[in-house]
């Protein structure tokens, strides 16, 4: 017994990250989801908007959990093959600063609203999944968010959010196919690249 | 009468217009040409307004205002829940319609949400699309926004039939009209401000943003996948 003690804790922790990364899709995006709503109502930094405290909390709290080269690649469509390696690098640091910009600038907005989650369905052994949310708030109609979602080595991640039926993806796909279409790849790079620059709208 | 008329066989001529393309804005350039003049006129006299009267009436008064027009929407969901037949839909609406409109002093509370009535939120435009109408092309009115063919006729037989139109007193009835116009541009100024941050190219944007929308809204928050071509 006495042997062995040390060879379960042993196996204990090396389970562990698994176990974690294991974390089914819904518990996931109910846990952040609310670990978030509860940071924003706890920090007034948040509430007031401090960017810098924003930017902190969606890089260590929310980005982890998105799959960007995802993202990337599903909103680019079939013009992801026309870029190359380093251009599809650039495409995704570039729309990931957008969306990070975009939504820095919705977090401060939410104060008392609660988060239900829907009933999930998914196959044992699915690697794709949609995770349905509602965002209820007081004296206002409940906005459904869903997360589009995929199996990684490192846990589940989403690739696409979709609110009230409106997926980001699918809008920018179309706003992608015009920039390549006008400009190829290195035009939408460089209108990704514009509209990140500080100072513009 | 004689509006009406030419409506329909513009429409008419515009949805056959659209058959012969599988593209749904064969209006771009039209489109666009419009949108550069709401965009403007938008950004410099009407979105100050609307914030002012976001940032000066209080909450609770707004929301009794959304709460009364909400009440007349509900009527017009209930009924095309039974277009669509969809008797139940229709049951909470017309069910709601009632409540706030007795208990609730004509539907300025919104006492139905409280009792947990959900909202049908059915109009015209969904009507048609369940009856095997397509969008027809793009619209991009001025000040009024992006519509289609379809759901914007389905928005002119409401705005020819809506109660406050049976208003006599000509003041009175512009008022509510317009009361109703800031009211419903308030609720979109959050998504406008959005759509700046997020946009490269607003009118691309906004425009499938509201089809996915439409699509959403037809088919009940349970619209089929997305093909990737689809426009």
């Amino acid at each position: 017994m006495k042997t062995l003690k040390p060879v379960l804790f042993a196996l204990l922790l090396a389970l562990a990250p698994v176990v974690h990364a294991q974390e089914a899709p819904d518990a996931l995006v109910k846990r952040v989801a609310q670990e978030t709503l509860d940071l924003i109502k706890s920090d007034p930094k948040l509430q007031a908007g401090d960017p810098a405290r924003v930017s902190e909390v969606i890089e260590s709290r929310l980005l982890p959990h998105f799959d960007f080269a995802r993202m990337t690649q599903l909103a680019m469509g079939r013009n992801w093959r026309l870029a190359a390696p380093e251009q599809q690098r650039r495409l995704t640091d570039e729309f990931r600063t957008l969306l990070v910009r975009t939504y820095a600038n919705a977090l401060a907005q939410y104060r008392d609203e609660t988060i239900q989650m829907k009933p999930f369905r998914a196959e044992s052994g699915a690697t794709d999944v949609v995770v349905r949310t509602e965002v209820l708030r007081q004296g206002r109609a409940g906005v459904q968010i869903d997360y589009g979602m995929t199996r990684t080595p490192a846990g589940w991640k989403a690739y696409d959010v979709v609110v009230g039926g409106v997926s980001l993806v699918t809008n920018y796909r179309d706003e992608f196919n015009e920039q390549v279409r006008a400009g190829g790849v290195d035009g939408l790079v460089k209108a990704l690249a514009d509209k990140n620059r500080p100072g513009a709208k | 009468m004689r509006a009406n008329c030419v409506l329909v066989i513009a429409a008419a001529v515009l949805l056959g217009g659209c058959a012969t393309t599988s593209r749904i804005d064969p209006l771009e350039p039209v489109n666009r040409a419009m949108y550069a003049v709401h965009e403007p006129i938008d950004r410099t006299l009407v979105r100050p307004a609307i914030q002012a009267y976001v940032d000066h009436v209080p909450r609770f008064v707004r929301q009794t205002i959304t709460n009364f027009f909400n009440n007349i929407d509900d009527l017009y969901s209930g009924i095309n829940g039974l277009l669509q037949g969809k008797p139940d839909k229709a049951g909470h609406d017309f069910g709601r319609v009632m409540v706030n409109s007795l208990i609730g002093l004509a539907g300025l509370i919104d006492v139905a949400s409280d009792a947990g009535i959900p909202r049908g939120e059915e109009d015209f435009g969904q009507t048609f699309a369940s009856w095997g109408i397509p969008h027809g092309a793009y619209l991009f009115v001025p000040l009024f926004g992006p519509t289609s063919v379809r759901d914007g006729g389905g928005f002119l037989i409401r705005a020819y039939t809506t109660p406050v139109g049976f208003i006599d007193n000509v003041s009175l009835r512009n008022v509510i009209w317009g009361i109703g116009a800031v009211d419903l541009r308030a609720q979109a100024l959050d998504a406008q401000t959005l759509v700046e941050r997020a946009a490269l190219d607003p009118y691309t944007f906004i425009r499938r943003s509201y089809l996915q929308r439409r699509e959403y809204q037809v088919y009940d928050g349970q619209p089929p996948p997305a093909k990737e071509d689809d426009e």
